[in-house]
């Protein structure tokens, strides 16, 4: 049992150790001192770190074609039996299983490396806020999720912690909750995704269907568990490229990274889930749940493959939200803003790149972002902690000896994704840009390419005019604040440190044609069909040239910024007043956000009153209370019927009755003297008759004969 | 032991007649104590229930005894998979009724408590009755406490909503109660495992008008108990009015009864109908998820917000059982119990804030985070338990049914699945309204946080929501039997009917997964 070695035969406890101390803060974190708190959940982090790292290295020891372990915990939704399933697999089920292999190895460390560095940070930056234990139980609650997430054996599982991570987002976005931008912004954050969750949902519906299980793969598993999963379906050469349903299934899995990932057209929740603490803002909205999406559409590498025009929507939607975003970042004045703009920038560059079939550099990218995206937050943390609270660029500057530490860091992280050479953004950018080139025969390769490369040179410009604004050029911090301006406590700056550390050397282990990192990812993201050999095309001086093409428009970008935010001062708002109409329509976001609050929240809302009222009014009030007032009017109408109709008739017989007894009633009076009256004539009319007629024949019979 | 389970708490609730009406808090234990006990019994049901029963012994726990010769009816309870899950809802969510109207309820308590209870024997009674006339006379016994709870424990439209929800059940429940004597006169029996074999064999047949006809009439008596868009306006008001207990009973246990009918009844007893009507009644239930869930968005008053909300869940659940598939089915299963859980939570939550501030009002509360921190918290627990996130239990169910909806028909998922998107909405932002934010009314500043009662209720409902969205395997293996005959006597049915129609032979051999001649065939699976 233990040939698979310590660490991997304890993978399953990896996400456990921070959901320990997330239901230990939740239920009793309120009665635990704050030392207690901080030790709880920043070392179940680390621990969770040292058991990763370990079953990473447990794996990377196992020779290439074996890097994959799967282990089966329990049983979660069990296999229910369903018709038109392929042979041998009429059953669906789903396991709460983990899967390590290349791809999630680099996931978790990332994870929970950069996640630690973050809860250190925390220690000092929430210091002073209110909810400290709430605050790490919920950071640890997303820890455990994000683990969950890309630990995950199958799509369902992988769906628990993609809900999971959204939750907590929703959860620390609100965190100040008094406030109601917060709240607002958490609720917005939530349901945006869950706009796309809704098209993963279908997406995995429609997996299991064509190809029969959710599971990602069998790879490491014998016996009963083990039965095909969709990796090994789409690889064994049952699909061909470009089949619709595939493409479909590709398309929907991509709605969902949109919403994740903050991609276009659902990328506007990102900008205000600025309203959560800044650590939240790094560990969440910067390295690791926002890049969720490219996770995913790598994980499914082999779908995508398979769906040429799936991978051009992706390429094209993520070539466009990087360049749209970054657009945006180059007015904004609040330096969270510029930083979410950049990160939705960033994450565009990781779709260009998986759109153009370069998983590796995208995967690449996603690790270099992490650490100078997580930095930057950090860093821009540290200044806003410095200053009171202070978010807006215009009431910064001339802080680069106040607070030396932060500075330099800082400085570090901007280099690195201006991508200046030989830091980590360099490597991953410039690769990118060189696979967008080499994409394809199509012209537009070449479009996307030079968007990439605009990008470049805008990234660098943004992130040197925020570098400018803040740290250098004269101080126009308010007065008050300026006392109290301090370099940050060392639970900090130590993590500041070690990121900067690694925004520098972190891109080395993708130098060109080293490629370690590339082929540690290579199991994982092979061509499903054996390439014309494309790809690898060696040394070129056209690769050459590109980079340093690339470089040129950084220091472009660079140069322009410091043309306008240090040397002359004023020139930015003579730019500004001379583009105004430009100037305000991107400073508006494009009025982005009143466009889908007229297009759908509010039609939805529209909507919801109207059937309200519909329901109040019609089906209820015609439905029900008009059929029981119809019941009501047929019950008077039958009473009515009733009294003068059927009652009547009655009646009516009686009346006849009464009216032809009318006479004899007359006669009945009930006086006995009346009665003898009429004996008394009576007998006289009988005496008249038996004794007058015979008397009155007499007499005629006597004069006849007279 | 059913009929010890059945009458138990009726039985307890006599004996508390006999206690003096001023000792009220004797009289609350005393019902705490008979709930209590009789979802302990209950809960050896659960023990000594066997998950695959054999073909011979479908019913567990059966008891039949003779009653009347003529008509044949008798004393007939048995209880499978379906009924073994819904008796324990019953039993579990009753001692929930009891403490939540620990205060809530002051006047006459002995009466309600006596209601109370004899309304939860009615209520097993429905679930465990095989006999077909039993069964009515359990539903409709179900009507009389039920609406002495809401008319006279009730709000202000009492009387109104009292009214109208029995009406509006009568009038469903005639007839069904016609189409049971004209089952009678077309089988002779009134059992309903006699019935079903006599039609599963084939000795007797309905025409095809006949079948039509019948199955309508019992689809309308549980499609109003539902209640299945358009017929569930009864539903708000009712809600609305009642008191805690009766809304947490009538969301958690009463709704499920139309459910469990049509699952009991509608499908094996009526195969072809079923079929023939799935697409429209799939629509109907596709409209209200996505109505339910829309006019539950604009609702000013909490309690009609979770009642709308049940009409969007509800509709989940119905649409889960026309997909006519074992996943769908089993989905639908899960729901009903989930919905159970989750909105008797939900009402649970909102009979605590009633309790403080005498209104349902969303507008009167905001900011309850400050004053409420506990019960903030299990409240968001309970919320999103209801709105389907993953690990709880309320999402195991949607996904199970949209995947088998999916599995009948693409579009059908693809439409329901935005109520899973305005399940969220509605919820979170009700959610935002009550507690998020200052303390918008200074009432409301100095409100208690949960007392030790009210957090065991919500923390109870909390770990259900959470075993539940994991350990799945637990309830599901025990209902699977049952999913397995319902499709199977559909089946068979429909096979043999398709085989008639064939003369040149050929019947589709029934271990063939045609699980419905509704399902449009499915995407043919590869390898």
């Amino acid at each position: 049992m233990n040939e698979a070695g310590y660490f991997l035969e304890h993978i399953g406890w990896i996400p456990l150790f921070p959901l320990a101390s997330a239901a230990l803060m939740l239920l009793l974190g309120r009665r635990l001192p704050k030392a207690a708190v901080s030790v709880a959940c920043v070392g179940s982090v680390f621990v969770s770190f040292v058991y990763a790292a370990g079953a990473v290295l447990q794996l990377g020891a196992r020779p290439a074609e074996e890097r994959v372990f799967q282990k089966i915990l329990f049983e979660w939704i069990p296999a229910i039996p369903y018709h038109g399933a392929a042979p041998g697999l009429s059953q669906f089920s789903a396991d709460w299983g983990m899967l390590l292999d290349p791809l999630s190895s680099v996931m978790i460390l990332v994870v929970t490396g950069v996640g630690f560095l973050i809860h250190v940070y925390s220690i000092g930056y929430m210091g002073h806020e209110g909810g400290y234990y709430r605050f790490f139980g919920y950071m640890n609650l997303f820890m455990f999720s994000m683990l969950t997430l890309v630990l995950g054996n199958n799509l369902l599982l992988l769906f628990v912690g993609w809900e999971g991570v959204g939750l907590c987002s929703y959860l620390l976005i609100g965190f100040f909750f008094l406030k109601k931008s917060a709240s607002d912004a958490g609720k917005k954050a939530f349901v945006v995704n869950r706009v796309g969750d809704a098209g993963f949902l279908l997406g995995i519906f429609l997996a299991s269907t064509v190809l029969g299980t959710i599971r990602f793969t069998d790879h490491g598993l014998e016996g009963a568990a083990k039965f095909s999963g969709m990796i090994d379906v789409l690889r064994s050469g049952a699909f061909h490229s470009g089949e619709a349903v595939l493409t479909a299934m590709a398309i929907l899995f991509f709605i969902g990274a949109t919403g994740k990932s903050a991609q276009i057209p659902l990328y506007t929740w990102l900008p205000d889930a600025m309203e959560g603490p800044t650590p939240v803002s790094a560990l969440i909205h910067a390295a690791t749940m926002v890049t969720a999406g490219v996770y995913m559409v790598t994980r499914m590498n082999a779908l995508y493959q398979l769906a040429p025009e799936a991978m051009l929507t992706v390429a094209v939607i993520g070539g466009l939200t990087a360049f749209y975003a970054a657009t945006m970042g180059l007015v904004q004045n609040d330096i969270k803003r510029v930083l979410a703009y950049s990160t939705i920038s960033q994450l565009g560059y990781m779709f260009l790149a998986l759109g153009v079939g370069a998983f590796t550099a995208g995967i690449f990218h996603l690790m270099t972002h992490a650490f100078f995206k997580a930095l930057l937050f950090l860093g821009s943390g540290s200044v806003i902690h410095a200053l009171s609270g202070e978010q807006d660029m215009r009431r910064m500057g001339g802080l680069w000896s106040k607070i030396p530490t932060t500075a330099w860091t800082f400085m570090a992280a901007t280099l690195a994704i201006a991508g200046i050479p030989p830091l980590a953004g360099f490597f991953s950018k410039d690769e990118i840009l060189w696979r967008t080139f080499a994409g394809g025969e199509s012209g537009i390769y070449k479009v996307l390419y030079l968007v990439g490369l605009v990008t470049a040179g805008m990234t660098a410009f943004y992130m040197f005019r925020l570098v400018n604004l803040t740290f250098f050029g004269k101080s126009r911090v308010e007065h008050e604040v300026e006392h109290h301006i301090h370099e940050s406590p060392s639970s900090m700056t130590v993590p500041l440190m070690i990121l900067a550390f690694l925004s520098v050397v972190g891109g080395w282990i993708g130098l060109p044609h080293l490629s370690l990192f590339e082929r540690w990812l290579e199991p994982v993201v092979a061509p499903v069909q054996a390439a014309a050999g494309a790809a690898e095309a060696g040394w070129s001086m056209v690769e050459a040239g590109m980079m340093l093409i690339s470089v040129l428009v950084a220091l472009g970008g660079i140069w322009l910024a410091y043309n306008i935010y240090l040397e002359r001062e004023g020139l930015a708002d003579q730019l500004a007043a001379r583009w105004k109409g430009l100037y305000e329509l991107v400073f508006h976001k494009y009025y982005m956000d009143e466009v889908y609050d007229s297009l759908f929240v509010n039609r939805t809302k529209d909507l919801a009153t109207a059937l309200g009222d519909f329901d109040r009014g019609v089906v209820d009030g015609l439905g029900v209370d008009g059929s029981a007032t119809a019941t009501r009017l047929t019950s008077r109408l039958s009473m009515w019927w009733d009294r003068w109709i059927v009652d009547g008739l009655v009646n009516l017989s009686g009346a006849i009755v009464r009216f032809a007894s009318y006479p004899v009633r007359m006669v009945q009076t009930g006086l006995v003297q009346s009665y003898a009256l009429v004996i008394l004539f009576g007998v006289l009319l009988l005496l008249v008759v038996y004794l007058g007629w015979p008397a009155v024949s007499y007499v005629r019979t006597l004069l006849h004969s007279a | 032991m059913l009929t010890v389970v059945t009458f138990l708490p009726l039985a307890g609730g006599l004996l508390l007649l006999f206690v003096d009406e001023e000792l009220k808090e004797t009289i609350r234990r005393g019902a705490m104590a008979v709930a209590v006990f009789t979802f302990l019994v209950s809960l050896d049901l659960l023990a000594g229930f066997q998950s695959s029963p054999g073909e011979y012994h479908v019913y567990q726990f059966e008891e039949m005894r003779h009653w009347m010769s003529s008509p044949p009816i008798s004393y007939h309870l048995g209880l499978d998979g379906l009924s073994l899950w819904l008796v324990l809802l019953t039993t579990f969510l009753t001692p929930f009724c009891v403490l939540c109207s620990w205060h809530g309820v002051d006047r006459r308590v002995k009466e309600f408590h006596v209601l109370l209870l004899a309304l939860e024997s009615a209520m097993i009674g429905v679930f465990v009755a095989l006999d077909l006339f039993l069964f009515f006379l359990f539903f409709e016994a179900m009507l009389i406490p039920m609406f002495f709870l809401i008319g006279i424990w009730g709000h202000e439209r009492r009387i109104y909503a009292a009214v109208k929800f029995v009406l509006y059940t009568m009038a469903g429940s005639i007839l069904m109660l016609v189409a049971i004597v004209a089952l009678y006169s077309q089988t002779g029996s009134f059992d309903f495992p006699v019935i079903l074999q006599k039609l599963v064999s084939g000795r007797t047949t309905l025409t095809m008008p006949t079948e039509r006809l019948l199955f309508l009439a019992f689809f309308a008596a549980f499609a109003i108990k539902v209640p299945l868009f358009p017929l569930h306006t009864w539903l708000p008001d009712a809600h609305v009015e009642a008191p805690t207990a009766g809304s947490v009973i009538l969301a958690g246990v009463l709704l499920k009864i139309g459910t469990y009918g049509i699952l009991r009844f509608c499908l094996p007893l009526f195969p072809r109908a079923s079929v023939e009507y799935a697409p429209y009644i799939a629509g109907l239930a596709i409209i209200g998820i996505i109505y339910g869930a829309l006019v539950a968005m604009v609702q000013p008053d909490y309690k009609k917000l979770v009642a709308y909300s049940s009409v969007s869940h509800l509709g989940f659940v119905v649409l889960g059982i026309f997909s006519l598939n074992a996943v769908a089915i089993q989905g639908a299963i899960y729901q009903m119990l989930n919905h159970g859980i989750s909105t008797g939570g939900l009402f649970l939550a909102a009979g605590m804030l009633y309790d403080r501030r005498h209104t349902h009002v969303i507008t009167e509360f905001g900011g309850l985070a400050t004053p409420m921190p506990v019960f903030a918290s299990l409240f968001l627990f309970v919320c999103l338990s209801s709105a389907g996130l993953p690990m709880l239990n309320g999402f195991i169910g949607e996904f199970l049914i949209l995947n088998g909806a999916y599995l009948t028909n693409p579009w059908w998922a693809t439409l329901a699945a935005t109520g899973v998107i305005l399940s969220a909405v509605y919820l979170l932002w009700s959610y935002q309204r009550l507690i998020y934010g200052p303390v918008t009314v200074e009432k409301n500043r100095e409100l208690p946080d949960a007392s030790g009662r009210e957090r065991f209720s919500l923390a109870a409902i909390c770990v259900m929501a959470l075993v539940m969205g994991v350990a799945s395997p637990l309830f599901t293996a025990r209902t699977e039997a049952t999913v397995t005959r319902i499709l199977q006597s559909e089946m068979t049915r429909n096979t043999r009917y398709e085989a008639v129609q064939r003369p040149t032979g050929a019947a589709v051999p029934v271990s063939v997964p045609l699980v419905a001649a509704g399902a449009e065939g499915g995407k043919a699976g590869r390898p």
